[in-house]
């Protein structure tokens, strides 16, 4: 504990820092969504003072309750948000509202679907006062989790958007509970992980080749949660769902808890070599995990991008077998090309070329319209709260707090590269949100969550240690 | 617990090092690539989504930029169809030509010369425009020129050049066949368009060449004026005779004259005589009096053997290489063998002997005006060289009058009454048979307004039946124009 102990925070509030960011994050916001208007229609936005007024009040009310319930929590994370959101906003404004047709989405929903993630951020920041309460019930999380997970599996409840399965229909609205259940398997796999670790960490059989040992591998029995967890990852969201995101997500915050747990190499290394090897194995089995690598690996193949002469002239080419091509992923390259270093400026570019931009390509119409700089900046915040994360996760002194930020962080960080990375032919296309930016409800909510139990852990963190009021041998009185 | 965890921040910081370093490859060091990769089309719309500056020829816009309601974009319109066809190019789904393209960054308004104009407009609201780029032509010459043409090309082909002598400016510039430039550029309907483009590049007759600036063609006795110039210029006179007889000898063969006969009776001929009824052996004896070197540099003087010259439209360099051989040599003089010329460098080399010797360097681009019709850069006439002396202009623009209205002049057809037009014909063998008619010209001789040169593409005919009344009619054109 006293490692811990060294690396905890000085009890210091920095409520106002947080209010001069904050305000900066707002103005951004509000300037980002003039200048599109201003660029694309030649006047400033109609509801300029609607977006102000809702938006900034928002993210003011939230920091003013952050005074009062969370006053030591870290006085970036709220900023970092809200600039985000606001980018995302702005962007989705442009794409919409600026040209009239919010026939696929509109920044006033964004908007409001941020004011209802407020509002769950303020409950969670005011009921939960110790996140280890969540640690009581790790089975029925784990439970909630895979129900969430299974639920788009139900006929005439789960939708199918964009080949992916992983939506449901509740009638008014449409619900992505994927986005959900990975928070509720960090809580599990927090609390199980916290007690399992002895087991996990330090019980092992030696690896050997002759007589030179090579790997400390788990006994079989131990690897018992890896393997449903790789099973689960497996079949049911690749085979069966076709979330390949989901799945990446999912099985990579997964390696990175039980290293955080155990702080042992051999479990990655199996880990790994699981995950890869099924990859391997299922690349020729299953089609539309093999279309995802081939679109990536030779995007600019005029059979996979399926070019016009190609369609006409070409029926066995790859593109028109497989009824999928690589065009968005390269008209999105095209848009960041198209953007160089500084960009077209907010509403100067021309997104509309990228199919379905407003989803995950949404990170080329900044790409296109910000340029790199804008893209530097959005990816060092992104950066930037993860980091924020894990610095809470060091500072804490429960090992269940321990597990549990860092868990959220890396989920943070490690999305956000399985989309952006995408995006940008780092790995293949596999469809997940950017955090906090990304169109939709599912995603927006399951963000403002994850901060929420941020901001928590990081006021309990930093808050001055109790203290004795009164001195009375083994009975102390203790504040809170 | 700290361990592992600082290990895994690392590892994520390390996950977004990725992203950083492959977006700033993409952005920064890939990006050209893939603004110029064969799939990007975003070009195509990005062209029309702005209003293009207007190609202005007198006081009329001869393209102009109107907005497409429908399809939201600017479709660029050509008044006057297939007048300025070649020297104005198109700017069309298969790219920029002509002036269209050399001009681009003015017309699309992309120019670092109106960033800062631009910039004012996008604070200030205003929408963008492309800059106006006036051309030299003028509007009477271009008309004239096309209408000639079309109306002496026995078989459709040939081109015409007017240029003003003083200054180099280019004041026609017609090549038929020629096309509709409307007829590529519809927007509207791109399919159509594109066929239309791709049956004018199929088509055997070439009507997307500019024949004026880009086809080469053997001078024919038009070249004379430079065998003759080269004589004056090593210290012989108009009046210095050479043996003129009915046909010589070159090594295996015969070059006589076109015409059956001696030039003088037998006895040697005059220049200014030969260059009169366009005598060929006394022209060739010369080629091969002078000797090699001269030749090539008068020719070089001229413009020829200087590469190739963008006007700002790109021209094809002409040749008349060094001639050791004698024989060569002596077809060389009559404008034969290897001799080849656009008729722009046929234009050039009468402008040259109408400006006094002094050959200035072309231009189809008077000014740039900006959007609010300021000045942003006009040409400044320049001299290319000091082609012959004042002196030897002068002799011969009186030998070229004689062309004219000599009793034995074989160009009497560009005559105009009341003005003297000094010319020369030329009737070129391609060596199948078949001729090809040139005419070079300026007037008025005293003080020249418009030297001009027309080919008639295997017209078969003699210049002064086909050419000169082309030339001809731009003359009067340009001369009663002013």
């Amino acid at each position: 504990m006293s490692e811990a102990l060294s690396a905890a925070l000085p009890p210091v509030k920095r409520r106002n820092a947080e209010l001069v960011m904050l305000l900066f994050a707002i103005g951004i916001t509000l300037f980002a969504l003039i200048e599109a208007s201003l660029t694309r229609n030649g006047e400033m936005p109609p509801n300029l003072f609607l977006y102000g007024g809702l938006f900034g009040g928002l993210a003011l009310l939230a920091h003013v309750f952050i005074r009062f319930f969370a006053p030591y929590a870290d006085p970036l994370l709220l900023p970092l948000a809200t600039l985000l959101n606001g980018l995302g906003i702005a962007m989705l404004w442009r794409l919409f509202e600026a040209t009239g047709d919010t026939s696929r989405g509109s920044a006033m929903d964004q908007l409001i679907l941020t004011a209802a993630s407020l509002v769950v951020f303020a409950a969670i920041v005011y009921f939960l006062k110790e996140p280890r309460v969540l640690q009581r019930y790790p089975y029925i999380t784990a439970l909630t989790a895979v129900f969430l997970l299974l639920l788009p599996l139900i006929p005439g409840l789960g939708m199918t958007i964009n080949g992916a399965r992983q939506w449901i229909n509740l009638g008014i609205t449409s619900l992505q509970p994927s986005e959900f259940a990975k928070i509720a398997l960090v809580i599990f796999l927090s609390g199980y992980m916290v007690t399992k670790r002895d087991v996990l960490s330090l019980v092992s059989k030696p690896l050997k080749i002759g007589r030179v040992k090579v790997l400390d591998l788990p006994r079989m029995r131990d690897t018992a949660p890896m393997a449903v967890m790789w099973g689960f990852c497996i079949i049911v969201l690749v085979i069966l769902m076709n979330d390949l995101g989901t799945s990446l997500l999912l099985f990579g915050t997964f390696l990175a808890m039980i290293y955080v747990a155990t702080q042992r190499s051999s479990w990655i290394i199996l880990g790994l070599t699981a995950f890869f090897g099924a990859c391997v194995m299922l690349y020729p089995l299953v089609p539309h995990f093999r279309t995802r690598v081939v679109t990536w690996l030779d995007a600019f193949n005029p059979e996979v991008f399926c070019t016009d002469e190609v369609i006409a002239n070409n029926a066995d080419a790859f593109c028109v077998q497989a009824g999928q091509n690589s065009q968005q992923l390269v008209q999105g390259l095209f848009a960041m090309g198209e953007g160089g270093i500084l960009g077209a400026g907010l509403g100067g570019g021309k997104p509309g070329h990228v199919p379905e931009v407003q989803n995950d390509f949404i990170f080329s119409a900044f790409g296109e319209e910000l340029g790199l700089t804008g893209l530097m900046v959005m990816l060092l915040a992104l950066a930037l709260l993860a980091q924020r994360g894990m610095r809470i996760a060091l500072a804490s002194r429960e090992l269940f707090v321990k597990m549990f930020a860092s868990g959220i962080s890396f989920l943070i960080a490690f999305q956000s590269f399985v989309v952006i990375g995408g995006v940008t032919r780092v790995i293949p296309m596999t469809g997940a949100t950017i955090p906090f930016v990304a169109k939709g409800g599912s995603a927006l909510l399951s963000s403002w969550i994850m901060l929420a139990l941020l901001v928590r852990m990081s006021n309990n963190a930093r808050k001055p240690a109790p203290v004795a009021i009164q001195d009375e041998g083994a009975t102390q009185v203790i504040s809170r | 617990m700290n361990k592992p965890i600082r290990r895994l921040a690392v590892f994520s910081l390390a996950l977004f090092g990725v992203l950083l370093l492959n977006t700033t490859w993409i952005q920064a060091f890939q990006a050209d690539w893939l603004r110029e990769h064969e799939f990007n089309r975003r070009d195509v719309a990005e062209r029309t989504s702005l209003p293009r500056g207007p190609i202005v020829v007198g006081n009329e816009q001869i393209a102009t930029s109107t907005y497409n309601e429908d399809g939201e974009y600017y479709q660029r319109e050509y008044p006057e169809g297939e007048l300025y066809a070649h020297p104005v190019g198109v700017f069309n789904p298969m790219g920029n030509f002509g002036i269209e393209q050399t001009h681009n960054s003015y017309l699309d308004g992309s120019d670092e010369s109106l960033m800062v104009r631009n910039f004012l407009d996008m604070l200030t609201g205003t929408e963008p425009q492309g800059a106006s780029v006036v051309l030299t032509l003028n509007p009477d010459a271009q008309r004239a020129a096309l209408e000639g043409l079309k109306a002496y090309a026995t078989n459709g082909r040939g081109a015409a050049v007017a240029l003003d002598p003083k200054t180099g400016a280019v004041l026609a510039a017609a090549s038929i066949p020629t096309y509709d430039p409307n007829s590529v550029a519809d927007l509207s309907d791109v399919n159509t368009s594109v066929e239309n483009w791709n049956k004018l590049a199929d088509d055997k007759n070439q009507p997307l060449l500019n024949r004026a600036f880009n086809e080469l063609y053997p001078p024919g006795s038009t070249f004379k004026i430079v065998t003759a110039a080269t004589a004056l210029e090593n210290g012989h006179t108009i009046e210095s005779t050479i043996d003129a007889p009915a046909s010589i000898q070159i090594g295996g063969s015969q070059l006589p004259n076109a015409f059956s006969g001696p030039c003088n009776g037998g006895a040697p001929d005059s220049i200014a005589h030969s260059i009169e009824i366009s005598c060929n052996t006394s022209m060739a004896n010369w080629a091969i009096e002078l000797g090699a070197e001269a030749l090539h540099e008068q020719a070089t003087a001229f413009g020829f053997n200087s590469g190739p010259m963008d006007i700002p439209v790109r021209v094809t360099e002409s040749s008349a290489p060094l001639e050791p051989d004698d024989n060569l040599r002596a077809q060389m003089g009559i404008g034969q063998g290897q001799l080849q010329a656009t008729p722009l460098q046929m234009a050039m080399v009468a402008a040259a002997v109408a400006n006094d010797g002094t050959l200035m360097q072309p231009y189809l681009v008077q000014e740039i005006l900006g959007p609010d019709m300021s000045e942003i850069e006009s040409t400044t006439p320049k001299v290319l060289s000091e082609a012959i002396s004042a002196n030897t202009a002068e002799q011969l623009t009186q030998a070229m009058i004689l062309v004219t209205e000599g009793d034995e002049g074989s160009g009497k057809t560009a005559a105009i009454p009341g003005i003297q037009v000094a010319g020369k014909t030329g009737t070129a063998e391609v060596g199948d048979g078949d001729t090809h008619n040139w005419f070079i010209s300026f007037a008025p001789a005293d003080d020249p307004q418009v030297a001009v040169a027309v080919v008639i593409e295997r017209g078969n005919a003699s210049g002064g039946t086909l050419a000169a009344p082309v030339a001809k009619a731009i003359m009067e054109a340009v001369i009663n124009g002013e």
